[in-house]
């Protein structure tokens, strides 16, 4: 019953990364490039995205359950932690480093590009590596 | 066409398709999250479904619609790869990526989100500008 759902989501998700242009890694580049000759549209992508999110969120969290679950899946109210910025340290460095973060990579192995398929193999490695560097962390 | 169309239409589909999932599942569309809890654990199914839907959307876009496939990116592999790797690390080690944080945590308000997005963003500015300005883009 979640099967038909999750792929009208995600078909709408694979929709806007490339209608807007964030699977160009050329473009992020350019984005992120404020210094330089900056592409300022994928602003754009945000900037619609949340308009959205922003505005309809607290309409469907109001309900009692979504409508196939019986609960909704929310991260807590954590606070702020060490975890959490180093990771979105690491995160934005890697992504300025090829210009690709994990949904438009995904997308871009339709193109059957060589660079796609590694940078999409790294990540799930580096996703893997999670949890042996995070207890290295912890313990020293 | 205006330059600005295109990006606002697909980031509408991009805050659509998590209203979407929220509505009728009650989760989160974190690609980062939903791809690593796609290869193990319980209810794997939707996730790699919605995967699927991601490449269905890619293939409307380029192959009905008719845009342009974005050219292969110009860097070198192992930096490729090194970049997949911190992208990876740095999404499970701060609890999300651009879509889980960005397109959705700044919709739900969340503080933390708030930080990691623009911590990212700020790290991948200062990246772009090392790579470009200190060592002439030539890696």
């Amino acid at each position: 019953m979640k099967a038909w759902p999750a792929l009208l989501s995600g078909v709408l998700f694979g929709l806007g990364l490339t209608l807007s242009g964030m699977s160009d890694p050329a473009k992020v580049l350019g984005f992120l490039n404020i210094t330089g000759a900056w592409i300022s549209d994928l602003m754009f992508v945000m900037g619609g995205a949340v308009v959205v999110t922003f505005l309809v969120t607290p309409l469907v969290t109001a309900r009692e359950a979504p409508l196939l679950a019986s609960t909704f899946s929310l991260p807590g109210k954590q606070l702020l932690d060490r975890r959490l910025v180093g990771g979105a340290v690491l995160f934005g460095i890697g992504w300025g480093l090829s210009g690709y973060c994990p949904g438009p990579a995904l997308v871009s192995l339709l193109y059957g590009y060589e660079s796609t398929v590694v940078f999409c193999l790294a990540m799930f490695a580096g996703m893997a590596l999670e949890d042996p560097i995070s207890r290295l962390f912890a313990s020293s | 066409m205006n330059e600005y169309l295109m990006p606002l239409t697909g980031g509408v589909f991009l805050g659509l398709s998590a209203m979407w999932l929220l509505l009728s599942l009650g989760h989160i569309a974190g690609i980062s999250g939903i791809a690593w809890r796609s290869l193990a654990g319980p209810e794997r199914v939707w996730r790699a479904l919605f995967l699927l839907g991601l490449l269905v959307g890619g293939l409307v876009t380029h192959n009905v619609i008719g845009r342009p496939v974005p050219a292969e990116s110009t860097a070198a592999l192992w930096l490729i790869a090194a970049s997949g790797l911190l992208v990876g690390l740095g999404a499970r080690m701060g609890g999300g990526c651009t879509s889980g944080h960005g397109v959705c945590g700044l919709g739900r308000r969340s503080p933390r989100s708030l930080v990691a997005t623009l911590t990212s963003m700020t790290l991948g500015i200062v990246t772009v500008f090392i790579m470009q300005s200190m060592l002439g883009g030539s890696v």
